[in-house]
């Protein structure tokens, strides 16, 4: 099956060649990196996290993708689902890819990192989400390939690799909790010291990857003679509409807490400088009201049962939902968190050129490996139509 | 530190990128949690600072600076002149921003923004240690909270986790920034984080902590918090002592008098 990578259209290697090129500057900056430190990046004692671990935990929920097809599937026989749940599955494998590759540019001593694995340390919640995030890799990895090769002998996929399904559903569910709980458990950073980050990260995550799914199913239509078919796209949709109104209430109760009870403990000051800027430092202050207007606006599109049947309007809502997710978890959930800082005072971050670039050959690497995978399902799929 | 332990630094420096250190890690840095100490180590079951600040601020004035450049000479600290990427063990902050739930509108002058001195905690309860992926932060038995250079991985979450800002990141290679090398001391390599360690090599060789012995005005006091009879819980039990953020559960073992 994997051949059926290596030929493609002019478009195809077009697209590829770009994404290598990106890959390739991403590398040589990395290794710019490498040699200098993290001094390259616009990273600093005081948010000492940035762009790559922001990506990272974005992409962790991106990788929901796969259990939102394979949930209602599998538990609720939405037959509707059965032609697109390799696509959730692939694209968790190229999520979960690019989260590992952000906390190995992340590390200052990444050729030491299996010391992760030397020295064991449950008290971690680290351990705990590398376990999380390899294992709904292997996981999403082994049900996906044979499911797919099982499509193209035409044969049922083996019973074994059913059981492996629905080991992921409730892994699915660990890997954002415990992503949260990196944050949710440390004393003195008020933002993220609240009890419903994980739902938080759970709600964000069952909107932002089936809004990819749905983007990339439009594209593949356009672009294949394969289509993910139009009740497949519509019941994603509905998933999207709810978890969107979700992650966007829970926002909201962020905001009462911090707000009503005005204890600057519950991330008030936080909440402060993301929407309205503190102490005259406010750079994030017009992402997080593109944020608030991203979400308004895919909520709008969304509930809307008109603009949500009509396929111009819920690609433009996706987009939305994705973006202003992106912009929530992928940049002020992580950053804020750091700001203030433990003396009270800002310190703002943005990224450097390289650092960015480094990010993009990230990016660059999982659109790659999830060009590659989607290639295969489709020209197997396009066979056995 | 042991000289086994220095040597192996040494070693780990001259080898670029560190690519072959894994080795030699599992065999110095593998039993790190146990320290060997001499005969003449100073014995306490939880050590503890009692900073007077009332007693530096006149030296403090006029310009002493002896605890920082005692901890800086004693522990290879570089001195990194960009702001946002300096390494400190100890240092001072205005009052309001080393007490910032202790702080009010109406306090008095003889507080507002003086400066106090800061430093790891060496907290009872480290979170530091709890969020550690590697170990390479831990807790000794006698309560302080150390940091093993070799295997730290430089995830950096631990300077998430502490709340009181007492972590440094190497964001470059810190040794051209070091001044004069203590040979008695690791250097650090790019890549790892690193914070103050009570002089955990000293106390095993009977010494106090470098800036409680180089204070002229005494304004540190160094001792067991689990010894009824120590100079530090004799003035706990004397006076009025506040510590940062005990609000947290962290438990810290600095306590300073106001
Ligand atoms: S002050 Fe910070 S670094 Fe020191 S022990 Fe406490 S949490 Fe850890
Ligand atoms: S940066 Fe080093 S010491 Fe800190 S948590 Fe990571 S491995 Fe542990």
């Amino acid at each position: 099956m994997l051949v059926k990578a290596l030929t493609g259209s002019k478009k195809y290697w077009g697209w590829t060649i770009f994404l290598l090129v990106l890959i390739a500057t991403g590398f040589a900056c990395y290794l710019w990196q490498l040699q200098k430190g993290l001094t390259i990046t616009g990273m600093s004692r005081d948010v000492s996290w940035g762009l790559y671990i922001s990506q990272f935990t974005f992409l962790v929920g991106v990788a929901a993708s796969a259990v939102m097809v394979v949930l209602p599937y599998y538990l609720h026989n939405v037959k509707a689902f059965g032609r697109i749940t390799i696509l959730g599955e692939f694209l968790a494998i190229a999520a979960l890819i690019m989260c590992l590759l952000f906390v190995i540019v992340d590390v200052g001593k990444p050729m030491r990192i299996l010391n992760m694995i030397f020295y064991p340390t449950p008290n971690s919640m680290f351990f705990w989400d590398m376990i999380a995030l390899n294992g709904y890799l292997l996981l999403n990895i082994i049900a996906g390939w044979h499911a797919l090769e099982a499509e193209y002998k035409a044969v049922p996929p083996p019973a074994w690799t059913k059981i492996l399904v629905y080991i992921s559903i409730p892994w699915a569910v660990s890997i954002h909790t415990v992503t949260a709980f990196l944050y949710a458990g440390l004393p003195g950073r008020h933002y993220w010291l609240t009890a419903i980050m994980a739902a938080r990260f759970l709600a964000s995550a069952f909107a932002s990857g089936p809004a990819l799914l749905i983007i990339l199913s439009y594209i593949i239509k356009r672009v294949s003679k394969f289509d993910p078919g139009r009740e497949a796209i519509q019941k994603l949709a509905a998933i999207v509409t709810y978890a969107t109104i979700i992650s966007v209430f829970f926002v909201g109760l962020e905001f009462f807490t911090a707000f009503y009870s005005q204890v600057p403990a519950h991330g008030l000051d936080t909440l402060k400088y993301l929407f309205a800027g503190l102490d005259g430092h406010g750079k994030l202050v017009p992402w997080m009201w593109t944020f608030a207007i991203l979400a308004v606006l895919a909520l709008v599109l969304l509930i809307n049962p008109r603009t949500r049947t009509r396929d111009t309007y819920l690609q433009a809502a996706c987009v939305a939902v994705f973006v202003s997710m992106w912009i929530e978890k992928g940049i002020g959930l992580v950053i804020g968190g750091f700001i203030p800082n433990p003396f009270e005072r800002v310190t703002e971050y943005v990224p450097t050129l390289p650092e960015t670039l480094i990010a993009l050959g990230v990016w660059a690497t999982g659109f790659l490996i999830l060009t590659f995978l989607y290639k295969i399902a489709i020209a197997v799929k396009e066979e056995t139509v | 530190m042991e000289t086994s332990r220095r040597n192996f630094l040494k070693a780990g420096g001259a080898c670029l990128l560190g690519l072959t250190i894994w080795p030699a890690v599992k065999g110095f840095a593998g039993n790190s949690t146990e320290y060997i100490t001499s005969s003449k180590a100073l014995t306490g079951e939880k050590w503890g600072l009692v900073i007077d600040m009332k007693k530096c601020w006149p030296k403090y004035q006029e310009g002493c600076r002896e605890c920082f450049l005692a901890c800086q000479r004693a522990h290879n600290i570089p001195d990194v002149t960009n702001k946002e990427e300096e390494i400190k063990w100890i240092w001072t902050e205005p009052y309001e921003n080393a007490f910032p739930e202790q702080e009010h509108e109406y306090i008095a002058a003889s507080i507002k923004g003086k400066p106090f001195i800061v430093l790891c905690n060496h907290c009872e309860n480290p979170p530091c240690v709890r969020v550690c992926p590697t170990k390479a932060t831990f807790k000794r038995r006698d309560g302080i909270v150390m940091m093993d250079y070799h295997r730290c991985i430089g995830c950096r979450y631990c300077m998430a986790a502490c709340p009181y800002g007492a972590r440094s990141f190497n964001f470059s290679d810190p040794r051209p920034f070091i001044k004069e090398v203590n040979p008695e001391f690791p250097t650090r390599e790019k890549g790892v984080v690193e914070k103050c360690n009570f002089c955990a090599e000293r106390i095993d060789t009977g010494l106090p902590p470098a800036c409680v012995e180089a204070c002229p005005a005494g304004a540190l006091v160094f001792g067991d918090l689990d010894d009824p009879n120590s100079e530090v819980r004799k003035i706990l039990a004397s006076r009025y002592t506040i510590q940062r953020k005990p609000e947290l559960g962290t438990h810290p073992c600095i306590y300073y008098l106001v």
